[in-house]
């Protein structure tokens, strides 16, 4: 064989690999995809959001936990959100110069990928040890917690992507730089931040680590924010794991329920971003 | 924005001179929005701060929970394999040891696969496919581990168990020495399985992270190795590896980041055994999996200090891997904007 043809060969071999490993990746995704559709439609009926976690062996649904999850989403990204946006506001308008600046992005890249369960060993730390019992402020926190470290990554990004352009006309016209900011290069960088943040919604709701120590679990409906609230992901996981099988259904028609709610959003935030960015 | 801000005073501040009395911004005014500035630019920093103080609060309280341990085991905590919370005797060195072989079994499945992802979706791919594709490996990262635990649980363990065990052991079972990895009895849940499901779950981070410092490589440079007559396979080893070697370490530590850290997924695979065993194939731990466990059954000081003691060894782990990582991308992307 001449050394073309080993070459060729060693090419055309190198790519057909590369191409199977991409259909391995996709083969995993089709793999889980097609499990959750299959074994969540079969749970998925009226019941499932009007009755409450049931106990073993009767009848049941989810509605508490579903509630209890989309309760703890919604706070944690409402404290999260705007401490995010304000610190990315910083990061990327006022952090040319100094120490802070390079020092939070750094620490923020760092947070964004810590373990999610040492954010719950820290809730539980500084609040539950506090107040004696676990809830669903505690859960919130955590949750919140997670919220901060994206936002402020894509705020910081998108505020970046505001050409300069723009801020010297405000400051041309006379704006002071709190106007420039609130009222020019954040509303520019709008469709960027609202992605940034639905992203960070679809990453707690699927959350399961920091919510075991905080927010626990309830078998019942309970809408009280300073004592365990049921959630969808922790619900999962107890069920999965006991020996019944009507909680194994309701398990997977649980796990069947976030994930198209979290890849949904995910795909929503894509599109989103993408038509609204698009007319700049 | 500074040198905006001082020009925007210059600005404020010049037409007065030139018409006082029809163009003039009246002092008070310009001295309000001078504070409203000043206090904006303060809150704003002071949020960037709490984000730096958040850190240190998580590192202040591990260490401040995980005191007692400290004291009682010292620095034999980490070289201690017991785990006995009756007579109150722990070590973590199980849980460290169980992190890092699901972690390495990780990375060595997951990285070639990443990098030939990365390759497919920058150098092969039609230009209408890369974007669905690109997509699909992220929704991939998007997947919320605890539907990985659960999927590994009921579909992917017995599966393994039924086919791919006997094979391995069969196969690999019969090499002399390491061949002991692979022998044991085929019960699908285990540190291998554990080590697959996080291999597939670190893929996404790590193909996403290739590709886009793939991106970053001057057309000029492959256009050139081209023009040399290389194949597309020698320009990607030969100049494309090479130019994004510092990016790849760093994709491939931030993975590293992730499955040191992966909770819910091992959790329902690994089998949560406290002991060290000689096959793959047998039921182990890792640090947080013994946390997700254990954590809210913990009774007594010195085993709720322990748990968070693994916490803190655990955050220390990942602090130090994703900062490495964290700098290798940073000298990528300072070495890009010297050469444009």
């Amino acid at each position: 064989m001449t050394i073309y043809a080993r070459r060729i060969f060693v090419n055309r071999f190198n790519l057909a690999v590369s191409l199977l490993t991409m259909l391995f990746g996709l083969f995993w995704l089709g793999w889980i995809l097609f499990t959750l559709v299959d074994a969540g439609f079969r749970a998925i009926g009226p019941e499932l959001f009007a009755l409450a976690t049931p106990a073993p062996g009767s009848a049941g649904g989810l509605s508490n936990a579903i509630v209890g999850s989309f309760a703890m989403a919604a706070g944690g990204t409402l404290i999260g959100t705007p401490i995010g946006i304000m610190a990315g506001i910083y990061l990327a308008e006022f952090g040319q110069r100094g120490w802070l600046a390079p020092a939070t992005r750094f620490i923020n890249d760092i947070l964004l990928s810590a373990p999610s369960i040492v954010i719950g060993l820290f809730v539980y730390e500084v609040y539950v040890v506090s107040t004696r019992h676990f809830s669903a402020w505690a859960g919130i926190m955590a949750l919140a917690l997670l919220v901060i470290p994206v936002v402020v990554r894509t705020t910081e990004n998108m505020l970046r992507l505001v050409p300069d352009s723009l801020r010297e006309a405000a400051a041309a016209l006379g704006a002071p730089q709190w106007k420039m900011i609130t009222l020019v290069t954040v509303r520019a960088a709008r469709a960027g931040i609202v992605t940034g943040v639905l992203l960070a919604v679809a990453r707690i709701s699927g959350e399961t680590a920091p919510l075991l120590f905080t927010a626990l679990n309830n078998q019942f409906w309970s809408l009280d924010l300073n004592a365990p609230m049921a959630n969808l992901p922790v619900v999962i996981f107890q069920f999965a794991m006991s020996p019944y099988d009507n909680w194994h259904a309701l398990a997977w028609a649980g796990a069947l329920l976030i994930t198209l709610g979290v890849l949904a959003l995910n795909i929503v935030a894509r599109v989103f971003f993408r038509n609204r960015t698009a007319t700049y | 924005m500074s040198t905006v801000a001082n020009t925007l005073e210059g600005l404020a501040g010049s037409p007065r001179s030139v018409a006082p009395e029809s163009r003039a911004i009246p002092d008070a005014r310009l001295r309000r929005h001078q504070r409203l500035d000043l206090l904006f630019r303060l809150v704003t920093r002071a949020f960037a701060f709490l984000v730096l103080a958040l850190l240190a609060a998580i590192l202040a309280s591990l260490v401040a929970g995980s005191l007692p341990a400290i004291r009682k085991f010292g620095l034999g905590f980490l070289a201690d394999a017991t785990w006995n919370p009756v007579t109150e005797q722990f070590g973590a060195l199980a849980p460290i040891v169980g992190t890092l072989v699901t972690s390495a079994i990780a990375l060595i499945i997951g990285v070639p696969v990443s990098f030939g992802i990365a390759l497919f979706l920058t150098e092969l791919s039609p230009a209408w496919l890369r974007r669905p594709l690109g997509t699909a490996v992220e929704l991939l990262a998007a997947i919320p581990s605890i539907i990985y635990g659960m999927w590994g649980l009921f579909i992917f363990a017995p599966a393994f168990a039924d086919y791919v065990q006997p094979a391995l052991t069969a196969t690999l079972g019969e090499i002399p020495l390491a061949g002991a990895l692979f022998r044991g009895p085929p019960i699908g849940i285990g540190v291998l399985s554990a080590g697959i499901i996080l291999a597939i779950m670190v893929i996404p981070f790590i193909a996403s992270v290739m590709r886009d410092v793939f991106e970053v490589v001057p057309s000029v440079l492959k256009e050139s190795a081209y023009a040399l007559g290389s194949t597309t396979w020698e320009v990607v080893w030969n100049v494309v590896l090479p130019y994004t070697k510092v990016g790849v370490v760093g994709g491939v530590m931030l993975g590293l980041g992730r499955a040191l850290g992966e909770t819910m997924a091992v959790t329902f695979v690994i089998g949560n055994a406290h002991r060290l065993s000689s096959s793959l194939f047998l039921p182990g731990n890792t640090i947080a999996s013994t946390l997700a466990n254990e954590f809210t059954e913990a009774v007594g000081d010195v085993y709720f200090s322990a748990l968070i003691e693994l916490g803190l060894i655990l955050f220390l782990i990942t602090f130090v891997v994703l900062a490495l990582s964290k700098l290798l991308l940073l000298r990528l992307a300072k070495r890009e904007g010297q050469k444009t």
